[in-house]
Order: C-alpha cells, then structure tokens, then sequence
C-alpha cells in the first residue's frame, strides 16, 4: 500500500476517509433527497420483488376475508345500540333472552371456520416465504454478508472481494442471498420494498433469500431499535442491471481502504450518521471470524456524563 | 364534610361510634367469620397457590439451564465438576430434615413442647448441613475457576442450585422465627397455621430438589 | 461511602428533565403541605395508608394509576411532538433522551398505569360482588400496594437522579447488559419492576384464594358475576406468568451486577433465550390487563341494556380458554428471529385460534344490546367505543399473526397501532368504564355526565387520529422507536398523529375537569340508594359508600345475577326482605406493614441500583424486622359489636325502602 503523505498510520485511515467522504456525502445526500422520494410510497404496498409481492398479496387476502367478519360485526354494534336504545318504543324489549342455542353455534363457528381458513393460509404462507428458503431461478445467488454495527450497515461480498458500508447495490432480476450477523447488539435489517426483515444477532447467523425484480433504488433500514444511533441506522439499496454491477464492483475494487481485522475492530466502535462508503479489498473469512467471534464483539459506549456507569453517551 | 371524609363513608359512621377504648378490646375467640370455610384452610390454600408460583418461577430456572448446558466456552462441563457423594449427602440431609419437619409439625399440632422444638432444631440442623455443603461447593468450584463467570453453563448452575440454597437459607430463618415465636405465645392458631406454610414450603423445597439433583447432577455426569 | 452516586448524577445540563422535576416537586411539596396544614395527616395515616380494607386498596390503586396515566401521557406527548418536529432535524430532544422517554412511556403505562388500574377495580369490586366483607389475605393487599407504589417511584427518581433505562420497555440484551448499557438507566427499570413485580404477585395469589374459596352462601362458582370470573382468569395468569417475569429479569440482573452470562454474547450467553422467556410473560401480561376489562364490559353492556349478559356459560367457558391459549402464543412477538417455517407457522395459528373465544365474547356482548332497552350513560359510550375499536384492533392482531406478513409489519408503526388500538381501545376504555360506573358507589356521588361524555368523544376522536395514521406509517416502511426520520412522506402522517395526541390531551383535561367539578358538586350529584344505575349485582345491595364491613349479614344467593333477583322479590311482594339477625362483625386491623415495608423497599432498591451497599443491608434487615414485627401482633382484628352494625344497616334499609315505595308507584 503506497504511503500516504500525511504520515497517518493505516489504522487511522478509514477514519480520514470518513472525515473526507464528507464531501461525497453531501453530494450523495443531494442525490438521496429524490432518491428518497421514489421509496416514499406506501412501501409495504408497493413492493419491487417477488417475496414483497407475494406478502402484499397474503396481507391484501388476509385482510379481506377479516373484514368480512369485522364490517358486519361493527356495523352491528352501532345498528343494535341505536335500535336498541331505551327511547325506542318500536324496538322489541326481550328482559329473559340471555341463551339461543342457535346463536351460539353461529357464534362459534364464524370466528373458528374463519380462522380454519386463514390457518391454512398461515402455514402455506409460512412455509413459501419462509426467510432462509432460496428463490426459485435460473440465474444463481449473489451472495452478500451483512453486519450490523453500531450504528451502520456492512456489507460484504465474498466472491467479488468487496465490501461496502451503508450503501448496498444489487443486480437486478438476480435472486440475493444474504447471510446476516451483528457485531454488537440485536438488530434486524429490512428493505421494506423487497420484503420480509430478519435479526441478526451476535454469534449467530440468519438467512434471508430477497430479490429486485427492476432496477430501481429503496430504503433499507433497521427494524429493531439498538441504541442511541439507531435512527441514524438506514442505508440507499439501489438495484442496477448486471452490467452497471459488474462495472460498479470494478470501480470499487479501484480506490478506497481495505477490510481485514484491524479496519473492522476500527468499525466496530460506537458512531452515529455514517456516511456510505467502499472497501476495496474485501477479507473473505472476516465474516466467519464474526459470527465465530474471533473477533470479539464491538465495544460499548467509552464515555458518559459523568462517567459511563451512571449516564454513557456516545459523542457524535 | 371533605370529599374525603365522605369516601371514609358517611363521615364518622365508619368510625362506628365506638368508645375511644375500642381498639385495646380483646378479640373475640376466633370463629368462622369467612362464609363456612376455616382460617386454616384459606392460609393454607393461598400458601398451595404461592408454592405453585414458585415452581414456575423454578420451571424458567431450569428451561434456561436445559438451554445452557452446553454451553461451556471451552471451560469445564458438569461431568468434570459434579461430586456425586456430596450431592449424595445433601439429599440425605434435606430429606431427612423433611422427615423431621413433619415431626414438628406433628408435635406442633399435639402442643408437645419436646418434640416440637427437638425436632425443629435437628430440622434447622439439617438444613444448615444442607447449606453447609452446598456453600463448601460453590466456593470449591470458584477456586478452581469453574465461578458463575466462566461461562454460559455455569451461570445457569450457580443460579438454579443456588436459588433453591437462597430458599432453604430463608426458610431456616423463618424456621427460627417460628421457634421464637411458639416460645414466647405458646400454641396459638395463627402462629400454628404459620407452621403449616413453613412445613409445606420446606416439603416443596425437598420436591425441588429432587428435580435439581436429577436434571442437573445425575444427568449432568451421565452425559 | 455512597457507590455510585454523586451529585453529577443529577442532569444539571439537561433543562427538560430539570424543569420538569422541579415542577413535580413543588406539585409534591405543595400537596403535601396543604394536606398537613388542613390536619389530614392523622386521618390520612388512620383511614387510608394503614388501611388493610380492599376498597381503599383499590381506590389508591386506581389513584397511583391516573398520576402515572398523566407522566406516561406527557412522555407520549413528547414523542409525538418530536416525531412532528425531526424530519430531517434533531428535533428537540436528543437521541439518549429520546431514548429514555420511550422506555419510559411503555414501562410506566403497562406496569404503572395499566396494571395498577385493572387491580384497583378488582380489589374494590370483587369482594362487594361475591358477597364477602375483604379478600382473602388484607393485610398482604396492603403490602401489595404499596410495593406497586415503590416500583412507579424508583422509575420517577430516575427522571432527576441519573436516568431511565433506554432500551425500550422491555430490556432486550445484549443492548441490555452491561457492555453496551453500563449506566444505572436498566438497573432502575430493573429493580422497579422486580419488586413491584413482588406487588403483583401476592395479589393474584390473593384474589385466586378469595375467588375460589370465599363467597357467601349459596353463590356458587356458576352464579357468579362475570367480572370475578375475569378476576379469576387474570388473577390465575398473575400467578402463572409473573414468576417467569421475576426469574428473567433476575438472570438480566446477575448478568449485569455479578458478570454471569446468561445473555451476553461472550461465554455462551443466548439472546434468543431472554425473548423466549421475557415473551412467555409478556403475552400472557396484555391477557392479564384485557380480561378485567372484558369482565367490567359484560357488567356494563348487561347493566345498561337492562338484559342479563347472555350467553353466561360461554362466556365463562371462552373466558377460561383464553386464559390457557394465552400461553401457547409467545413466539409471535418475534416471528422474524428465524425459527423457521414450522415453528413460526404453528405459533401463527395458536395465535389465530386465541382470536375465536375473544370473538364468541363480542357476538355475547351484541345479543346482549339486542331485545335490550340501551342507556346511553357513559359507561355505555366507553363500552361502545371498546367494541368497535377493539374488534378492529384485533383484527389487525390476527394480520400480524400470519408469518410472512409479520415479516414486513413486525417492529413498524403498524404493530404499535396495534397494540395501543387493543390497549386503549380494550384496557383503558374498559378501565374508564368501571371508573365512571363504580364511582357512586366508591364515594357516594355521580360523575359529572356531560363532562364525561365529552371526555370521551375527545378520547375516541383523539385515538382514531392519532393511530390510524401509524397503521398507514408502518404500511409505508417506518419502523419504531424513531428519533429522527427523512423520508418526506411519513411526514404528514405524523402530523396528523400529533394532532390526535393533542386531542386526546384535551380529553384527558375534561377528565380531570369532571372529577373536580362532580367533587365540587357532590351533593347535587349524590347517590342516596347506593343503586343509581339500576344493577344487577350484589354491590349494588350496599351503602354508597359501603360500611367497613360491606355487608350487615352475608347475603344468601339463589341464582345468578344475586341482586337482580332480591330486587324482583322485593318489587314482587312489596316490601324489603325481612330485617336479618344482627350479629357482631370482626374486622381485620389496620397495619403500617405495607406502607413500612415499602419504605425500606424503596431505598433498597435505590442503594441497589447505585451500588450503596450497606444501604441494602439496613434496608433488607429492615424490610425482614418489618414483617417480624407484624407477624408478633396479638391483635389481629377488631370487633364492631352488633348494635352498631344494625344502626348502619338500617339507615341503608330505609334508603331501599323509598326506592321500592317510588317504584311501586311509578313502574
């Protein structure tokens, strides 16, 4: 690695980088305002990929066949209260009418049959979008690491020897598969245009198969509150065609610090609102040394007012 | 009249009129004032219900050791640590100081003063060599770095056999308390039904720890 | 000398929190003042903080409760307002104090305000309708109480000195250990709720006895009212579930105090074990808060429909099933923890099938309105209100039920629409209720009725703005607990939501209206019959208030709805039942045991929390002499000589006799 002039050690450097990406952030942040705006649909609603697709329509079915129920039920109550009411003289008064076994059957049976139903669509449900199943495709998996920090987003990619923070591109129309971690605490990482969240935790590591059906760029955040940076904790996901990702890898692969274990034990202390940026160089087996905790997890805060045991801050 | 005073309920009637001597009136001998069921049924009912909740909060205790007993970060497992003749010698303790408390609570019930504080003192006897050995355990396994700190297992250990040594340490407390008491009052109902939550508590503790000594001792060197 | 603490653990630099205290405590000093200079403090220490008697219990419950609806209210108002205010900006509170304040709304609303409002009205209630004179165990009652009180005030010291925790309402690790929560913010949580939890405890274990082993003669478990079925259910799940409580938050605490590693992520600690057992509490908790409130509408909706509930056998039978379902559902709160399908599936279901009982309840509810003849006084309007809301609530219950839609909605807006549709549109509108109904007879005067028919509006109105839009918020991606936000299209909806919250304030302002004004005119306002509503039960057989010892002779039962039937015999022969053999009472004694307990409970728990530890030797010893000292009385009760019993009771007769005497005259 060429020296650099300023006589930083290397273990200073991503720092620097993050001090000096501020200049790329602000243009990036220029580009995320509109950006932000095209995520800003009802996104749940208005999903991009095949799982998201698929939870919008068990959500749609689900909630149809309850309203089924729960429409008539509310327009009961009211239509009983105000027929029913004392200065009502046309109403019929019943003082004795406290048990119809006819009514009981019909009152058992509505919710039982209507949760046999939606029962039945649980356990397909549950078992099709399942988060570690893989997607049905040709094309094979991209395989992507994730681990969440205090209070950013990692993002490796084994095969192509990158990685990136806060900032995750993606082939479209190619099925993801991610493998989670956190260095830290619980969180749960979500693209809520794609589809289902999951944990990840500590030692551990969880599955999630999503895909971007077209190119386009979403939100992605996380979903399990994890401390005083938490809302600073959402990343841009922008989809492109296979092409523009082969040559955005290039371009990463051409400037920027390398992660190996000195840079993420850099990482893995407490900051808040970090702006996206690339690794150039990417260790492969970072990501079994965090999940096997070589590696220890991060630290906590390292200061607080007075003293950490009373009140910790993290300065931002 | 304050809207105080009203909620007391129609302002000095619930005062009752009565002389200001009322309350230096001795009782009236105790009868059943609670529709037709006893005293000593209800203290000992709720007591059942207490016991009940203790054993849940026991089943979480143990469904976290299940979880954990693999977990040994490298450090020592059950089969390395577990001496089975000192499990062995404080279940015969703990049982036989069951087999004396219920003595006590025999010779409690009979008003025979020898046997009530014999066998209440062989009972605290027991249970203090229940503790004693117990104690010598943890403090044994401490100094050979198997502490609560090493590892996942050893937390659950430390915690669900030492709860059930917390439990035995307080009834030997309340096992005092009650001698004290029966001493200075004689054998009176109140303090007799206070026998009888002690007893039953001190059986369900024994109840524990057979479960203790099975899940965590027995199977924890078989494995 | 004194652990951890200093003087800097007072926020000097925070003016929020600093002001705010200061206000509470002139608000302190200045009630406290003018209650000693009007001569209170005896009577005060007399009546009512020594009192072991289960209505001034339930009273002072339900006291505790409304101050801490106020602080838990402002904590929502406030992040509403920042909610409002940070879009693409700090807003006006920072991250760690948003943090706190969070925390500290959903601890103080569930276990503070929630939980200590449902046991006040069944500690009133549910004696006076089983026909008994107290609960099983008075003096534990007392106890009970005050270690409730403890609890609201360890988290309310946290606000000036050091702070809350902030890690939500529930301290998931590893967040909440020590590595990445070293502050004394999860301590105070901690110890707040462990021996509040203690509080809880002993009431259910009292209420289980009372409902099961005492009653008057005649009223068999079939014959009795609803709301002590429910007291039953929930009193049955207190006992259940709080024990795991205790047992998780206590591994939470050797983790954090003796550096065992039960959830840490070093040495084998599980983080997946915490939520297991933390939920395994935590849903049988919300059934432990909902089942009061079910009991307290069947009440009103019979009372006010002048019909019997209908349909009483199923709704004891689905009461009780809900009761045991209410175990077999924990793993929904974390469907997205990765189970796999199998796992997720199943607990899907089980949480659909806990959905038909509560239904088979509405639909009981409905027939019970229908052939009616409906009053619309207030404790209608609330239940009104809970039926609509809450079927709506559940229905969103039953959509997060389903995995894969549990996947995009768990943790958003979405789930906390639904929770606090479910909350306040069950728990709290059903808490409402039975305070305005069981008002008169707790003091022996009405509620003002306009003022809280307006409170209500205000209340229903200001909930439907201020969570429908967090329905549509989590339908659009925002997750919870956010302290700022930039996505311009949530904006609005948060907007709207602020607004809502503001009206429900106003809602709240005519609450505290009514009761000053209904105060101020309580004589207009009197209920002399100690029946203003016409029931159906047998609290209404009593004095409003009721005397110490609640009824003169234990009434004999001879079918379901007690009262109901002594009514329609004295209406049928026309004239009161024949006056009873008056014999003397024996009351239980008041005792200090609970208030003193507490006391030492109280800086037990402090020096816990800031590591004073021959504090928590004194106190500990302190709180164990305590219970010595109670357990030496000789005194046990106090004798109310008969003569005196039968003055009471027939000045309550007469009372009935004018109400019969009118309506012979005017059907």
């Amino acid at each position: 690695m060429p020296a650099k002039p300023d006589g930083l050690p290397d273990s200073e450097r991503p720092w620097q980088l993050l001090r000096s990406t501020g200049a790329r952030a602000r243009r990036s942040a220029g580009i995320m305002a509109p950006v932000l705006l095209t995520a800003c649909q009802p996104a749940v609603l208005d999903p991009r990929g095949p799982i998201g697709i698929a939870e919008k329509t068990l959500l749609i079915d689900s909630l149809a066949i309850m309203l089924a129920i729960v429409v008539p039920t509310i327009a009961a109550t009211l239509a009983f209260a105000w027929w029913f009411r004392a200065s009502n003289p046309r109403a019929i008064y019943l003082p004795n009418f406290e048990y119809s076994g006819r009514i009981e059957l019909i009152v058992w049976s509505i919710p039982l049959l209507t949760i046999i139903l939606l029962g039945g669509v649980a356990w397909i449900g549950s078992h099709d979008l399942d988060p570690a199943k893989p997607l049905a495709s040709k094309t094979p998996a991209l395989e992507v690491q994730v681990v969440s920090l205090d209070w950013k987003w990692l993002f490796i990619y084994p095969r192509q020897g990158v990685a990136s923070v806060n900032q995750l591109v993606v082939p479209a129309g190619v099925p993801l598969h991610f493998s989670l971690t956190s260095a830290s605490v619980m969180n749960a990482f979500f693209i809520p245009q794609l589809g289902s969240m999951i944990y990840t935790m500590n030692g551990m590591t969880t599955q999630l198969n999503l895909q971007a059906d077209a190119p386009g760029t979403f939100l992605g955040q996380s979903s399990h509150y994890s401390g005083d940076g938490f809302s600073g904790m959402h990343f841009e996901v922008r989809a492109v065609p296979s092409e523009q990702f082969d040559a955005w890898i290039e371009d990463t692969r051409k400037t920027g610090p390398t992660l190996d274990a000195a840079s993420y034990v850099e990482l893995t202390k407490q900051s808040m609102n970090t702006s996206p940026f690339t690794y150039r160089a990417a260790d492969a087996t970072l990501f079994q040394q965090i999940v096997t905790q070589q590696l220890p997890p991060g630290p906590g805060p390292q200061s607080g007012r007075p003293h950490p045991s009373v009140s910790p801050r993290t300065e931002y | 009249m304050s809207a105080f005073q009203a909620a007391a309920g129609h302002g000095d009637a619930n005062r009752l009129g009565l002389d200001p001597g009322w309350r230096d009136r001795q009782p009236l001998a105790e009868h059943a004032a609670r529709g037709a069921v006893s005293k000593r049924i209800i203290v000992g009912y709720g007591f059942w219900i207490f016991l009940l909740s203790d054993i849940i909060m026991f089943s979480a205790f143990f469904a976290t050791y299940a979880v954990l007993v693999g977990q040994t970060a490298g450090g020592p497992s059950g089969r390395e640590l577990f001496d089975l003749r000192n499990t062995g010698l404080q279940t015969a303790c703990l049982l036989l100081s069951s087999f004396t408390c219920g003595l006590a609570s025999v010779g409690a019930q009979a008003h025979r003063a020898s046997w009530f504080y014999g066998a209440m003192a062989a009972t605290f006897i027991l249970g203090a060599a229940f503790i004693g050995l117990e104690a010598r355990e943890f403090a044994d396994l401490v100094a050979r770095g198997a502490g609560p700190t090493r590892s996942a297992f050893l937390s659950a250990f430390f915690t669900l056999v030492g709860c059930h040594g917390l439990h035995v340490t307080a009834g030997l407390l309340w096992l005092l308390t009650i001698m004290a008491q029966m001493f200075a009052k004689g054998y009176r109902a109140d303090i007799l039904r206070r026998m009888l939550c002690f007893s039953l508590f001190w059986h369900a503790l024994d109840i524990i720890w057979v479960a203790v000594f099975t899940m965590v001792y027995l199977m924890g060197v078989a494995t | 000398m004194l652990g951890k603490l200093t003087w800097a653990a007072i926020p000097f630099d925070q003016p929020i929190p600093l002001i705010a205290a200061a206000l509470v405590g002139v608000v302190i000093i200045g009630v406290l003042a003018w209650v000693a200079l009007k001569g209170w403090l005896p009577y005060l220490w007399r009546e009512w903080i020594t009192s072991v008697d289960h209505k001034r219990i339930g009273i002072m419950y339900i006291l505790l409760a409304m101050v801490m609806l106020l602080r838990g209210f402002t904590d929502a108002i406030m992040m509403r307002s920042q909610q409002a205010l940070s879009f693409q900006s700090q807003g006006y509170l920072p991250p760690e104090h948003y943090d706190q304040i969070f925390s500290a709304h959903g601890t103080l609303m569930i276990f503070f305000v929630a939980m200590p409002f449902v046991i006040g009205l069944m500690n009133f209630v549910m004696p006076l309708q089983l026909g008994i004179r107290d609960v099983a165990f008075p003096t534990l009652n007392s106890v009970s109480l005050w270690l409730t009180a403890t609890g609201a005030l360890l988290v309310n010291i946290s606000l000036v000195v050091g702070e809350f925790a902030r890690t939500g309402w529930l301290p998931f690790p590893p967040l909440s250990e020590m590595t990445y929560s070293p502050g004394v913010g999860v301590d105070y949580y901690l110890w707040a709720i462990q021996i509040s939890g203690v509080g809880t405890l002993l009431t259910g274990i009292n209420f289980v006895t009372t409902v099961l082993k005492i009653h008057a003669p005649g009223m068999t478990y079939m014959r009795m009212p609803m709301f002590c079925w429910t007291t039953l259910a929930s009193s049955l799940l207190i006992v259940a579930a709080f024990p795991i409580l205790t047992a998780t938050l206590a591994m939470l605490l050797l983790d954090r105090y003796l550096g065992f590693h039960f959830f840490t992520n070093e040495a084998g600690g599980n983080v997946m074990m915490f939520m297991n057992l933390i939920w395994a509490w935590g849903h049988p908790e919300v059934y432990i808060l909902i089942l009061p409130a079910f009991g307290i509408f069947s009440e009103v909706i019979s009372t006010f429909s002048r019909k019997p509930l209908f349909n009483y056998r199923t709704m004891v039978i689905a009461t009780m099933a809900i009761c045991i379902l209410s175990f077999t559902v924990w793993l929904h709160h974390f469907f997205t923890m990765g189970a796999g399908a199998d796992v997720n599936a199943i607990f899907g279901i089980a949480s659909m099938i806990i959905a038909v009982p509560t239904g088979v309840k509405v639909f009981n509810w409905l027939f019970t309105m229908y052939g009616g003849r409906v009053v619309y006084s207030s404790p209608m309007l609330w239940s009104l209100g809970f039926m609509v809301t809450f079927v709506i609530g559940g229905m969103t219950g039953v959509l997060l039920a389903m995995p894969p839609v549990d996947f995009v909605l768990h943790n958003s807006l979405f789930l906390v629409a639904h929770f606090h549709n479910v909350i306040i549109g069950g728990v709290l509108f059903g808490a409402f209720a039975g305070y305005t109904y069981w008002f008169p007879k707790a003091f022996g005067f009405r509620l003002h009725e306009r003022l809280g028919k307006a409170s209500f509006w205000c209340w229903v109105i200001g909930f439907y703005a201020a969570f429908m839009p967090l329905y549509v918020l989590g339908l659009m991606g925002m997750t919870r607990r956010m302290q700022h936000y930039d996505v311009p299209a949530w904006r609005p909806w948060l907007l709207i939501a602020a607004g809502g919250a503001a009206i429900i304030l106003v809602g709240i302002i005519l609450q505290i209206a009514q009761l000053v004004v209904s105060i101020r005119r309580r004589d207009a306002l009197r209920d002399e019959t100690g029946d203003p509503w016409n029931g159906r039960s047998l609290e209404w057989a009593t004095s409003s208030p009721p005397p110490a010892f609640n009824f003169a002779v234990l009434p004999h039962v001879e079918g379901e709805e007690a009262y109901w039937g002594i009514k329609q015999r004295a209406r049928q022969q026309a004239k009161l039942a024949d006056e009873p053999n008056y014999a003397a009472i024996e009351m239980p004694r008041n005792s200090p045991t609970g208030f003193i307990c507490a006391f030492f409970a109280t800086f037990m728990g402090f020096a816990l929390i800031w590591h004073i530890w021959w504090m928590v030797a004194l106190a500990a010893l302190g709180a164990y002499a305590t219970f010595v000292v109670f357990a030496w009385r000789d005194r046990v009760e106090y004798v109310i000589p008969a003569d005196v019993v039968a003055r009471i009771d027939r000045a309550n007769r007469s009372a009935r006799g004018e109400v019969l005497a009118r309506m012979q005259t005017s059907p």
